[in-house]
């Protein structure tokens, strides 16, 4: 278990993103520095295109960095000399969910495991199974296709399955950005237990701030583009997280805070939004 | 809350009628079956009072006895639609083996598609009857020349689907399998593929239904059997009610051959229930 925890430390440094398609240079990510600890929840908050999901494209190997390098417990997984390659110890969860539909839950789940030849088939089905099963009684639903399934159940199996593979970093890109209320709040309690139970380092992408305080341990609010971090935020709320939180002293106090910059960088994204248009 | 208020107004809607509720309890389409009644008493009706244009039309009833006391025995009849069937299927067959293998390639290779699809869309809008003389001077025989021809009407429609298949596989699907250890090959066969399944069944669907259209067509023109031939035999010979024996058999034909395309595709993916 402690060996667990002391792996998936994460360091951002200086990271930056330039794209370049056609000649006008867009500076996505620029001067980007983050210091996550092994088995940290971290949310990152920004407004959209600030370059969070430029950030974590880089972190999971789709995408290469311009400058600056991110490390992931001491090597190197990105920097502007680095082949981009993705594997199964920082698997993402996506905004609109990438489960493959053509595949039932179970075969989603053990795809990882056993396609890297780290468990056979039997094993893998026996361990998807009891995750399944620990992470909100999944495991009834593992016959079924996906397109069978709520959104919630989705998000969850594609948790699991990112799980499966004993990620050093769980990567969620918004995972429960179009949900509505109600299914959000239950996937926070969801999401928050299966924190308990596999703790490992996650990286919270979103854009809202009372998601990300009622989450993390740390969030970071991003600038928008080009992206950096523009406050670091300890999050000393005990745990496990309780509904009543959210009208704390203690809650309300860390929102008061930062919602003045949160605001401000999304109002920055909005007029440009209204420039870019006009 | 919206599926709510939306199931109610459909069966607000529904209700007078009734045939929903019966549809429901007996599992058939009894709307439907009612049209097809309606429409072929239309259809007698019409014959019978001389209506205009229709002196020369021969009734449903003469043509399903005539279809009773003639056809249904005779070989010739079933042969022609054998002859039919049997290039439907050749040609068909024929452009899914050709066509979606090329355009996975034209899709997933963008220096082939840069130089193959403009010549691929040029002769796509070539409709395939116009094929006909081409094929007839360049293949040996006449059965070759009209499976070419039913090729054509297939051909394209899968080669185009499957393309557009390949270039909207979701981008997330290929990350994620590279992040959960797939190489190459496995994404080809477990995320490609499945993939493009359902473009595939899209250009199956348009293409069985494009083919019968073309072999009724080449078949009249060049020849020397099948439904379509039948069919202009019964005209040129003045027996009209062969004309509408041989139009209902491809109407049926062509309905049993969807049914199966649609039968298969529904086996190959499953997960679209």
């Amino acid at each position: 278990m402690n060996d667990v925890l002391h792996q998936g430390a994460l360091s951002i440094r200086q990271a930056g993103k330039i794209y370049d398609p056609a000649g006008a240079a867009v500076v996505a990510l620029e001067d980007c520095s983050a210091e996550i600890r092994a088995g940290e929840f971290v949310a990152i908050v920004g407004p959209s295109g600030c370059g969070k999901s430029t950030l974590l494209n880089a972190i999971a190997g789709f995408d290469r960095l311009t400058s600056g390098e991110i490390l992931l417990d001491g090597v190197t997984l990105a920097s502007p000399g680095t082949e981009p390659r993705p594997g199964p110890q920082r698997v993402v969860v996506f905004q609109h969910g990438a489960l493959f539909p053509w595949m039932t839950v179970l075969e989603n789940v053990i795809y990882g495991p056993t396609r890297q030849r780290v468990l056979g088939a039997d094993a893998a089905r026996a361990k998807a199974l009891d995750m399944l099963r620990r992470c909100g009684g999944l495991d009834t639903a593992g016959q079924r296709y996906p397109g069978q399934l709520s959104s919630g159940m989705q998000r969850r199996v594609e948790i699991v399955r990112a799980l499966m593979n004993e990620p050093k970093v769980l990567l969620l890109d918004e995972p429960f950005r179009a949900m509505d209320t109600v299914s959000k709040s239950a996937m926070h309690r969801h999401l928050l237990d299966i924190h308990a139970l596999y703790p490992k380092t996650v990286l919270f992408i979103t854009h809202d701030l009372e998601e990300a305080l009622f989450l993390a341990d740390t969030v970071y609010v991003m600038t928008t583009r080009p992206g950096r971090m523009k406050t670091m935020l300890r999050v000393n709320l005990a745990r496990p997280r309780t509904l009543d939180m959210l009208v704390s002293h203690e809650y309300l106090e860390l929102k008061r805070q930062v919602v003045a910059g949160v605001h401000e960088e999304a109002q920055k994204a909005f007029e440009r939004g209204e420039r870019e248009l006009a | 809350m919206a599926d709510a208020t939306a199931g109610q107004t459909v069966t607000a809607c529904n209700a007078p009628g009734g045939f929903s509720r019966l549809a429901r309890l007996t599992g058939v389409n009894w709307r439907g079956a009612l049209a097809v009644v309606a429409f072929v008493l239309g259809w007698e009706l019409l014959v019978r009072f001389k209506a205009l244009g229709f002196a020369a039309v021969p009734g449903p009833l003469e043509s399903l006895t005539a279809f009773w006391a003639t056809y249904a025995s005779k070989a010739s009849y079933w042969e022609s639609w054998f002859a039919s069937f049997r290039r439907v299927v050749a040609g068909f067959v024929l452009a899914q083996l050709l066509g979606i293998p090329l355009g996975l390639f034209l899709g997933t290779r963008e220096r082939l598609r840069e130089l193959m699809f403009p010549v691929l869309e040029l002769m796509r809008p070539i409709p395939p009857i116009a094929w006909v003389p081409l094929s007839i001077l360049f293949w040996p025989t006449h059965e070759l020349s009209i499976i070419f021809i039913t090729f054509i009407g297939a051909f394209f429609i899968i080669v185009i689907n499957v393309h557009d298949g390949v270039r909207t596989i979701k981008q997330e699907h290929l990350w994620l399998a590279r992040s959960l250890g797939a190489g190459e090959a496995m994404i080809f066969r477990r995320i490609v593929l499945p993939s493009v399944l359902p473009a595939i069944s899209v250009g199956m669907t348009l293409g069985i239904a494009v083919t019968w259209n073309v072999v009724i067509a080449a078949e009249m023109i060049a020849g020397d059997n099948g439904l379509g031939r039948l069919t202009w035999e019964g005209y040129v010979s003045h027996t009209s009610t062969v004309v509408i024996i041989g139009m209902v058999s491809i109407g049926f034909a062509g309905y049993l051959s969807s049914a199966l395309v649609s039968w298969l595709l529904h086996k190959l993916t499953p997960w679209r229930a």
